[in-house]
């Protein structure tokens, strides 16, 4: 009986040692890929900040100083980093408006997709995901094609005359809007559809016919049981645009500066590394709550479920 | 006869359905699911629309539920049209047959779930929902979710949440082909019940005909998207009206015959064997017509001595509460024999004796087709 369980014991633990061998070449890809940079990146937070950029190795914590304070030149005295916190602002609310409105047009297109015959809901969502083949850079600026003063939306509102002068939609935060919405809504779509097509349509009948409307249908049956897809589409969508670099840069201009483009402005002309490093790591922050919020949003749903 | 209703309730029509038709799609796949169906169903009545499946039962309940609407005809509930209304604007509730609880709801919840949406106070709904759990026997498990439960109990949540508004018209889809043999049998009982606790009239959709027999009050048995009876089980069993529903319900014996004479609903046929016997004939018949002439097996007797048909058994099948005896014909044809089995042991007739049927004057029917 004892060598049985000792033969057992060894093989498990011959088990154990060949399952982290078999796994360590993905092990050092995520430590030298993800956790390394995040790493460094939280050193350089707490150095002084190099004449040329870089770092000098003394400890400091003036970048995460300079995150949420400023110092006057002259008179030498505290205050917010008010450009700062507008940008962290903007940074917010710009990405939930875009989480919002993604939600707002993905909903009635999934839907639209989840209700086909199933043989064409293929090339619906082929169709959905077209974007996607193409660098964002190009899109962005396809999109600028499409809102700027001389482009398709203000010459056809000219042409049909409902404005006597274009709008200005460029370089203003409606613009960061249209880009982002364009460039993430395929992320809303996606599990939404996903969602929608797992739900039982005789669940909606059943709901008809207990004297429901249809805007009862949709509040108290459609939305509680795709709600994990609204979840994951929020999600999806949201903690991108947070970081959201290139519409911003492109559509913006320079006045309006997102989380995304002030940090590479840090390790760009300001010269200021650890003060990007402190910022990268506040977005990180950032990114962590809404996950945490979302975990403990489905830990309570399951544990209602259970 | 079983098909009459209460006598001291005077006897309204719940459902009228006129010359209702429904075409899926068109042009070279064009069906007509509902071809010019028209029915009565009354009020308090247990009805079951009885057929194999592809005839159009469930396509007439979900014209009635408005799930789906007519190509053309009328829908009257009470004297009201109500083809064009929607379903949350009919007072008609339905028992699907997957049950469709919704998951994210609590028995309780789901229950009460119809009353939330026609606006009815709190207090209301919570004595309703009570008063919902007790008639289904499902007090102590109010609070579970629907996923937690068993088959059985879902489909009493189910009986519940559509009864809970208090409905004019029931409409119950196949809720039993989900449940095992047992538990089938207890929510026959159960249905037949509730049916005569809440006075609701119901209308059931099945293709058991057993389950047809024994809970309804009137059954229509269709195919094809037609109706082609209406009757009590025991008018529909006894006297089909066509071969489709001899054949469909219940086993059946068919043997050609030929009209000799006939008065009052009465006829008097030769059969193939050359033996005369009489038999209720439908209208239209002339002597000298060629018939089809139908005989349930137990409905006939086997006997020692040559009898109305004679041939030679050819297989005796033992089922516990009766014995079936296959014959094949002198004419060719095989005719099956139903005893019941007694007591006192074996009914001594076995494979390869000669014996005879008798076929008395009231066994036999003559069909319509």
């Amino acid at each position: 009986m004892a060598s049985a369980r000792d033969f057992a014991e060894s093989a498990e633990r011959q088990d154990v040692r060949r399952r982290w061998a078999l796994l360590s070449p993905a092990l050092v890809i995520i430590f030298f890929a993800a956790v390394g940079p995040l790493f460094i990146m939280l050193v350089y937070s707490f150095l002084q900040k190099g004449d040329y950029g870089g770092v000098r190795w003394a400890f400091s914590t003036d970048g995460w100083f300079s995150v949420f304070f400023q110092r006057d030149i002259f008179d030498d005295t505290l205050s917010f980093a008010d450009a700062h916190i507008s940008i962290l602002w903007r940074s917010v609310r710009l990405s939930l408006m875009t989480t919002l409105f993604t939600f707002l047009l993905g909903f009635p297109t999934a839907y639209f997709i989840a209700t086909r015959p199933e043989k064409s809901r293929d090339i619906w969502l082929f169709l959905i995901t077209i974007p996607f083949w193409t660098n964002l850079l190009i899109r962005t600026f396809a999109m600028q094609e499409v809102i700027r003063n001389e482009g398709v939306i203000n010459t056809a509102l000219l042409w049909l005359g409902i404005v006597d002068q274009p709008i200005q939609i460029m370089y203003t935060d409606k613009a960061i809007l249209f880009g982002m919405l364009y460039v993430y809504l395929p992320l809303m779509v996606l599990p939404l559809y996903a969602s929608l097509e797992k739900l039982d349509f005789r669940l909606v009948e059943a709901a008809y016919d207990l004297y429901a409307t249809r805007f009862q249908v949709l509040r108290r049956v459609i939305m509680p049981l795709v709600k994990p897809g609204i979840i994951a589409g929020s999600i999806l969508v949201f903690i991108p645009s947070l970081g959201a670099y290139v519409t911003p840069r492109v559509l913006g201009g320079g006045k309006n500066l997102m989380l995304g483009n002030l940090i590479e402005l840090q390790f760009g002309q300001g010269r200021n590394w650890p003060l990007g490093a402190a910022l990268s790591m506040t977005l990180l922050a950032l990114v962590m709550v809404a996950l945490l919020i979302y975990a403990r949003q489905a830990q309570s749903r399951s544990l209602r479920h259970g | 006869m079983t098909g009459d209703i209460v006598p001291e309730k005077p006897v309204r029509d719940a459902i009228e359905v006129r010359g209702v038709s429904k075409i899926f799609g068109a042009g070279e796949g064009r069906v007509a699911a509902l071809d010019d169906v028209s029915v009565s169903i009354r009020e308090n009545e247990f009805f079951t629309l009885l057929g194999p499946s592809g005839c159009g039962k469930t396509t007439l309940l979900r014209l009635i539920a408005g799930f789906d609407f007519p190509t053309s005809g009328q829908i009257m509930l009470h004297g009201e049209d109500i083809a064009p209304l929607p379903p949350f604007k009919r007072p008609v509730n339905t028992v699907f047959q997957n049950y469709a609880l919704f998951p994210h709801m609590t028995v309780a919840q789901n229950i009460g779930f119809g009353l939330e949406m026609l606006g009815r106070p709190k207090a209301e709904i919570e004595a309703r929902v009570a008063a919902m759990l007790k008639l289904v026997q499902m007090e102590k498990l109010a609070g579970r979710r629907t996923s937690q439960i068993s088959g059985g109990q879902q489909q009493r949540v189910a009986l519940a949440r559509a009864l809970a508004p208090a409905p004019k018209v029931l409409l119950l889809d196949e809720p039993l082909s989900a449940l095992d043999f047992k538990l089938r049998k207890e929510m026959q009982i159960e249905l037949k019940r509730l049916q005569h606790e809440t006075g609701i009239t119901f209308i059931f959709v099945t293709h058991d005909q057993e389950e047809a027999l024994t809970m309804s009050d009137r059954i229509a048995v269709m195919s094809s998207g037609r109706i082609l009876q209406v009757g009590g089980p025991r008018d529909i069993y006894d006297h089909p009206a066509e071969r489709f529903v001899a054949n469909f319900i219940g086993d059946t014996n068919f043997l050609p015959a030929t009209v000799l004479s006939s008065a009052g609903g009465k006829a008097r046929v030769k059969l193939a064997s050359g033996i005369e016997i009489d038999a209720p004939l439908p209208a239209g018949f002339t002597p000298g017509s060629e018939v089809t002439v139908v005989v349930r097996p137990e409905h006939a007797r086997l006997m020692r001595e040559a009898s109305t048909l004679n041939g030679t058994v050819e297989n005796v099948v033992y089922f516990g509460t009766d014995t079936h005896f296959h014959v094949a014909l002198d004419q060719g044809r095989g005719f099956v024999v139903r005893q019941q089995n007694a007591r006192s042991g074996e009914a001594g007739v076995s494979a390869g004796d000669r014996v005879g049927i008798f076929v008395g004057d009231g066994a036999a029917q003559v069909l319509k087709d």
